[in-house]
């Protein structure tokens, strides 16, 4: 146990570090020294440096954590229900359901003549497309998985409704203006940056909800390490507990998507990385370590992003897979053994 | 017989057992006290996995009933009947990802808290389950590193963590070598007098069971019998078990002979 307290601390002092060195970098250089006074509400010699860090860094790393550690949660209560290793934040197709709402929104409006054309271009507008789409989907799977005693068909059924939606959408992109579709390009990009800091509390609230949810999963996802039969024979409620993990990630998931984009790779390498470092499967050390390792690989992905000393931002949804890819397969070839 | 005092862990009373639309068998009629040993044998489809299920309550009786400590098992919850049956099964898809000590302190689930943290009193408990199956050695070793038989026994370590008067295993001596078969039996019968558990077990191992078990419950068309092996034996039970074209049962060597 001591030596797990220890893996604790080192996370928490990494994840400060992370944090630190992602809002020291970007487009403008500002000294550390001035960073951190500007945090601190102390005299900065720029007043537009504190207002960059103050309105546009700070709210990013803090979505930036938010964003990480949730998908990866997400990620790790994934692949423990349906026990399988390459399970994820969006095997339900939550992100799918996402990114059909963002392309009703913006590419079916020049299909179906401009209601209200000029909506369209607002933020919030994709956040609740967003919203609603993952949220048909959640209800379908809800529905679905008080139906099917099975819960390899539920991920097959994740599966389905991920290639029935993004058939959908590459219709609609067929049919679409390139200026259209190239908004929706950048959406599908990912984005952590353009987040006020009364969006990142909604974004907060979400994120608390399900954490909160997944801690009182962590006893019944443990004996579901045993498999569903065993599981039920300690007396865990298999269908409760289904429903409350796939609300948890719902929660998760689907707010990080709507105020984010889809984000992938975080969510099915962070468990893994995880697993390789802790030496236990008990949840009650997995879930603090996996949001923390979400938050920092998240970080750093970001802080990558940047491309520090030039103004070019990268698109995030890209650099979490160059980043994250190559790690797992290093591990991979080392450890040749990807287990759940 | 010799024991007629000893506490009875599970009966069933004019039990029927099957499917809603088809049934498996009638009329069960079982009796298993503390400390005893019991094999279920029975051909492949006779519906042992179905009298096992609905002990364990995954299947609901057609008609009848089965009491777990004289309670009918219609009455206790699912988080009851966790302190009363702990299984263990043929299949090994859990997470190889474990620690053999992790492993079987999850059998303790049912006592600890709504976070599952274990108290001292558990990881004693842990701790002579591991004793007991002599395992502990294994304990710091990930699952995946061990071979069939040694997950196996921790598998039997897990489920007397778990600290329960009934034991059910699943054709536990399966892809096991006749050496292992046998050491499994042993230790089963060691387990079910040094712990006063009553251990049920499906197998097809009948030459074995024989020679070891305290009862026996027969499985054939229909029917559900529990008797001693004596009695099995001299009541002739055994001889119409297999169509018999090819093997036939031959009372004195209690074993089944292939006809030449």
């Amino acid at each position: 146990m001591k030596n797990l307290t220890t893996y604790l601390w080192l996370g928490i002092f990494i994840l400060i570090l992370a944090t630190l060195l992602n809002i020291s970098l970007g487009s403008v250089s500002i000294p550390l020294d001035e960073i951190v006074k500007s945090i601190f509400h102390l005299e900065v010699s720029k007043e537009s440096w504190q207002y960059i860090i103050l309105e546009y860094r700070l709210p990013k790393a803090f979505t930036a954590i938010l964003v990480g550690s949730g998908l990866a949660l997400s990620g790790l209560l994934m692949q423990t229900l349906f026990r399988n290793p390459l399970a994820g934040p969006y095997v339900l197709g939550l992100s799918s359901g996402a990114s059909l709402g963002v392309a009703l929104v913006i590419m079916g409006s020049s299909l179906f003549g401009g209601i209200a054309a000029g909506l369209f271009l607002s933020k919030w507008t994709l956040v609740i497309a967003s919203s609603i789409g993952s949220f048909l989907v959640l209800l379908a799977i809800l529905g679905a998985s008080f139906k099917i005693k099975d819960t390899m068909a539920l991920l097959i059924i994740g599966l389905m409704f991920a290639s029935l939606t993004s058939a959908v959408v590459s219709v609609l992109s067929y049919f679409s203006p390139s200026q259209q579709l190239q908004q929706y390009i950048f959406w599908s990009f990912g984005s952590l940056g353009n987040l006020s800091w009364a969006e990142v509390g909604i974004l907060f609230l979400f994120w608390l909800s399900g954490i909160i949810l997944s801690i009182f999963c962590i006893k019944n996802l443990n004996s579901l390490l045993l498999g569903e039969q065993y599981a039920k024979s300690l007396g865990t409620n298999l269908k409760q507990n289904r429903f409350l993990v796939i609300f948890a990630t719902s929660l998760l998931a689907g707010s990080i998507t709507a105020f984010a984009g889809p984000i992938a790779f975080i969510g099915l390498a962070v468990p893994h990385l995880v697993r390789q470092i802790i030496p236990s499967s008990n949840h009650l050390v997995l879930v603090p370590a996996v949001i923390l390792g979400g938050a920092i690989l998240m970080l750093i992905c970001d802080s990558i992003a940047q491309i520090p000393g030039s103004e070019l931002t990268l698109p995030i949804n890209a650099i979490t897979s160059i980043i994250g890819a190559p790690v797992v397969i290093w591990l991979l070839v080392r450890k040749k053994k990807l287990m759940f | 017989m010799k024991n007629k005092e000893a506490k009875t862990i599970l009966s069933t009373q004019h039990l029927s057992i099957g499917y809603e639309d088809k049934v498996v068998a009638q009329n069960i009629e079982l009796n298993i006290k503390k400390g005893e040993l019991v094999a279920v044998i029975g051909v492949n489809g006779s519906g042992k996995s179905t009298l096992l299920k609905t002990i364990i309550k995954e299947l609901t009786p057609i008609a009848g009933n089965v009491f777990l400590e004289e309670v009918a098992i219609e009455n206790i919850s699912a988080k009851e009947i966790s302190e009363k049956i702990s299984i263990v099964l043929t299949e090994t898809h859990f997470s190889k990802n474990l620690s053999v000590k992790e492993l079987v302190s999850l059998g303790r689930q049912p006592y600890s808290n709504w976070l599952g943290i274990l108290t001292s009193k558990d990881k004693v408990a842990v701790q002579n389950a591991l004793n007991l199956i002599a395992v502990q050695d294994l304990a710091h070793k990930k699952c995946s590193d061990l071979s069939d038989g040694q997950l196996q026994k921790v598998m039997l370590a897990r489920a007397l963590a778990q600290n329960t008067p009934l034991i059910m295993l699943d054709e536990p001596t399966t892809h096991l070598d006749l050496y292992h078969k046998a050491f499994v039996f042993k230790m089963l019968k060691k387990l079910s007098k040094t712990t006063q558990k009553a251990i049920v077990f499906a197998t097809h191992e009948i030459d074995l069971a024989l020679q070891l078990c305290d009862q026996i419950i027969l499985v054939n068309n229909g029917k559900v019998i529990q008797q001693t092996p004596e009695n099995l034996i001299k009541e002739k039970h055994l001889e119409h078990l297999f169509p018999s074209d090819l093997i036939q049962f031959d009372s004195i060597s209690k074993s089944f002979k292939i006809k030449s």
